[in-house]
């Protein structure tokens, strides 16, 4: 029996948009609204104010943990995750944790789940995981290898565009337009070059693995939904988790989830699953809005606004978001909800 | 020792590092003034009766509504709800049904004989309350809570003023009003009826009375000066509601205009209606826009097929006709005379130009101030004569239920203040949540559940209540459509959303609370709280 779908509560105020809510039924609320949450990461770490990526990984860990019992072991790529996590001698991990190299953590993973597999533990369950840079580029390698061989391994990428650790490089997963410190605003095409960068996302659907998805730190229950959908598959399974930045985008603190909802719902992300290599379900946008609407609360675009600004490029990034509404279907049909 | 699963080593904790030292600001939980509540003439909390109904939990609703108003069912019924005006879902898609789930509630308590009991010991001072309009009703429940003795003295032979001589029974069944007096006469109000009070001083002395307040309303109709001959059928509005409570109908006549652009009007004409006339005309000489009635009496009103005539004015009135004459208006709004008259069938006309109080019991009471026909009160509804308090329609304000009704408590607390010696003082009043202070991100999208209407045709036809109520699945569905605004409702987005886990539950009753120790100050917790409770403060650095 599957679980009740946390989605689409009706009836009720925040229905299924808010964490939890006093007048539901403890089945219905997010696994975040659990006083007794395993905090896979706990206080004390030294994430920037506001970050996104620690609030990524702790919703889509302490899923995972529930879905697992509790059973989990995750391998960490390099980077802003495992960096503030683990400052010598002080570590944020709730549950066994190990960090080893840079573009490793994939491989790392595999190899848990293979002494798992010799063990005969079929109870404990393997989670790899980085950052963009990790996963997108230098990890990339180890990842396809993970995939295509049938690896036991839930591969979770937290993705803020760009090397934020190391200072705000461009990596593979940096969107078009955006100012880095590689990428500066200056020139004719100021800041990252469109056409390069690849979508790590349709790549992994590409070796027809069981599972892939998207999500974002906007939509908690769907991004729960989606680890324990990939908690009940075994292979190689992958989820591509969209977490804002504020340091390296420019951003106020305050304004990582609303980013994160902006990118949805102006289509600049979008949030889908696949099962072996088809895309099996999307989130619809709610309310659609134009990207200016995301690109302006951050700095890394403000070359784009200002006077004269270039209303060229944002309407260019206006039709790449267009091109991923007509891709993957993400308006709801007409007539149908509103 | 035993170490968890997996754990070999023994490693320091990241919770060495209190991470709150990076904050230069902090989130700070409040309660903001909802904009319902802000508008309620009665000082009702209608976020907080609502939460409660939310749950489910309708008798801990009723008894937050009745702390403000003893009369729920009835409000439900005829307050012009100016909460839901203020209403902020209202920018989202429709105001919540405030007015139809407090009948609901009004209802329910009436069905289960839900009580209330006084909550302080008797003071041993007496209070005289004269009149037994809801102002008078009101004080005189808010008074008995506080553990006064009370005497309400009513010049008519019932209770309920302008509730039962003034409010058509087709908006205010009789059996719904007499059971919510009865509750607060149940108090141990004293109940003297067919008892005029003559003058207020001589009353105060040989009662023996420590306070008194004064709710006699307003029930002598405004005469316009009509040249009317000997057979024309005038009447007024006041008298023709009051004499529908009789056991004489009064005759009307086929065609009946009623003069007049208020409530009293419209509620004047849908009674001609019921009464079996087969037109009822009002003349007003403004428009429509101008009329003080509320938008949605005329419109039931014209449902009901009552006719408007507007820009007109009634020049002579003879057996059987009227002579009206057209107005237009000038630059200022006002409607000025054209010269061009017209005729108009009528039976009978109603003067509905308004009422006035007899104020006849104040004859020479030392200090207090009559102007404008209504007895001017200080802010804490105190007369200019000490002890002497007064309210609801014979003072200068909206002349409506409600505001007679929070007049009623309003006085209540200032004459407790007063006969205990501790001035009562307004709390301080926290600002009003604006809509764009909420994040409405978060709501469902629902529509208003609307209370089924009565057939038109057999509205007109008979007395029955107009308006239907909810019953519970939609009363529980318009209560939780409201959005709590500026007040948690707990809904754990700030303990879910928090990126440091620096939040942390307590219990239902008080909520969260932040761990200061760790919470770095981004501030996502008051960005996300759906209903702006929570707001961000500089840290004295």
């Amino acid at each position: 029996m599957s679980a009740p779908d946390k989605t689409r509560i009706r009836f009720y105020q925040t229905g299924s948009f808010a964490v939890g809510g006093r007048l539901l039924d403890p089945e219905q609320r997010s696994v975040q609204a659990e006083g007794e949450r395993t905090n896979a990461i706990t206080c004390g770490h030294r994430a920037c104010q506001g970050c996104g990526e620690a609030l990524g990984a702790r919703y889509a860990l302490d899923a995972a943990v529930r879905a697992a019992q509790g059973r989990v072991i995750a391998a960490n790529a390099t980077g802003c995750l495992e960096v503030f996590s683990t400052p010598y001698p002080e570590t944020s991990w709730q549950i066994p944790w190990v960090h080893s190299l840079f573009g490793n953590a994939p491989a790392v993973a595999t190899g848990i789940a293979a002494a798992l597999k010799a063990k005969g533990r079929e109870d404990v369950r393997v989670i790899g995981q980085g950052g963009d840079g990790g996963t997108v580029d230098i990890g990339f390698g180890c990842l396809s290898g993970m995939f295509e061989r049938g690896d036991d391994v839930l591969y979770l990428c937290y993705d803020n565009e760009g090397y934020m650790n190391t200072g705000v490089q461009r990596s593979g997963a940096t969107p078009p337009a955006a100012r880095t410190a590689t990428t500066q605003a200056v020139g004719a095409e100021p800041g990252n070059v469109f056409g390069q960068g690849k979508s790590a996302p349709l790549i992994a659907m590409a070796h027809e693995i069981p599972y892939v998805a998207t999500a974002t730190v906007a939509e908690l229950r769907d991004l729960e939904q989606k680890v324990e959908a990939a908690m009940e598959l075994h292979g190689p399974r992958y989820i591509h988790v969209f977490v804002p930045c504020p340091l390296g985008w420019g951003s106020a603190s305050s304004d990582t989830i609303r980013l994160a909802r902006l990118a949805k719902e102006t289509g600049i992300f979008p949030v889908f699953e696949a099962r072996d290599g088809v895309v099996s379900g999307v989130s619809k946008i709610r309310r659609r809005l134009p990207v200016e609407e995301y690109l302006r609360p951050q700095r890394r675009f403000a070359h784009l606004f200002g006077d004269p600004g270039r209303p060229d490029v944002v309407a260019r990034i206006q039709a790449g978001a267009d091109r991923n509404i007509a891709r993957f279907g993400l308006l709801e049909d007409e007539g149908e909800g509103r | 020792m035993e170490k968890p699963f997996a754990i070999t080593l023994d490693v320091g904790s990241s919770l060495a590092n209190k991470t709150g030292s990076w904050r230069d600001e902090r989130p700070v939980y409040v309660h903001r003034l909802p904009p319902c509540n802000d508008a309620c003439p009665a000082g009702e909390n209608i976020q907080g009766w609502l939460y409660e109904a939310e749950a489910g939990n309708y008798e801990a609703a009723w008894r937050v509504l009745v702390r403000d108003n003893p009369m729920p069912a009835v409000m439900g019924r005829v307050c012009y709800h100016p909460c839901e005006t203020a209403c902020n879902r209202t920018h989202l898609d429709e105001a919540v049904g405030i007015n139809a789930v407090e009948r609901f509630l009004g209802d329910e308590a009436i069905k289960q004989g839900w009580r209330v009991e006084p909550e302080a010991e008797p003071s041993g001072k007496r209070v005289l309350v004269v009149g037994a309009g809801p102002s008078g009703l009101s004080a005189a429940y808010h008074l008995a809570l506080r553990g006064h003795a009370v005497t309400i003295r009513e010049a008519g032979p019932m209770t309920g003023g302008m509730m039962r001589f003034g409010i058509p029974r087709y908006r205010l069944p009789r059996e719904v009003l007499d059971a919510e007096i009865r509750r607060i006469l149940d108090l141990g109000v004293e109940l003297e009826l067919e008892s005029k009070v003559e003058n207020i001083e001589t009353a105060m002395r040989e009662g023996g009375f420590d306070a008194a307040f004064l709710a006699v309303g307003a029930h002598l109709g405004k005469r316009a000066y009509i040249p009317a001959g000997e057979a024309a059928h005038i009447l007024d509005a006041v008298s023709l509601l009051r004499s529908m409570e009789g056991e004489e109908r009064p005759l009307l006549g086929r065609r009946v205009v009623v003069y007049g652009g208020g409530n009293t009007a419209i509620d004047a004409a849908r009674t001609a209606k019921r009464l079996g006339a087969e037109e009822a005309i009002i003349v007003y000489r403004r428009t429509r826009a101008q009329m003080p009635a509320h938008e949605f009496e005329v419109e039931e009103a014209e449902d009901e097929g009552v006719l408007m005539r507007w820009l007109s004015t009634i020049k002579q009135a003879d057996e059987g006709r009227l002579v009206l004459e057209k107005m237009e208006l000038d630059e200022t709004g006002f409607p000025q005379p054209t010269g061009e008259t017209e005729e108009l069938e009528a039976d009978s006309v109603v003067l509905a130009l308004g009422q006035e109080a007899d104020l006849s019991l104040l004859e020479g009471v030392e200090g207090l101030v009559v102007e404008d026909g209504v007895v001017q009160v200080g802010p804490d509804m105190q007369t200019g004569h000490r002890g002497i308090f007064a309210g609801g329609d014979m003072v200068p304000a909206e002349r409506t239920v409600t505001v007679a009704i929070g007049h009623g408590k309003l006085a209540a607390k200032n004459i407790d203040g007063w006969l205990r010696g501790v001035p009562w003082e307004h709390p301080p009043r926290p600002d009003v949540v604006t809509f764009d202070q909420l994040n409405v991100w978060y709501y469902a999208d629902a529509d208003r559940t609307v209370a089924p209407q009565l057939d038109a045709v057999r509205r007109t036809s008979t007395f029955d209540e107009v308006q239907l109520g909810l019953d519970e699945t939609n009363a529980l569905f318009e209560a939780r459509r409201c959005l709590s605004c500026g007040n948690c409702f707990g809904c754990d987005n700030c303990y879910g959303v928090c990126p440091d886990n620096a939040v942390m539950k307590v219990d239902e009753a008080d909520g969260y609370k932040f761990d200061l120790d760790y919470c770095k100050g981004c501030g996502i917790c008051a960005k996300e709280c759906p209903c702006g409770a929570i707001i961000m403060e500089p840290e004295q650095i």
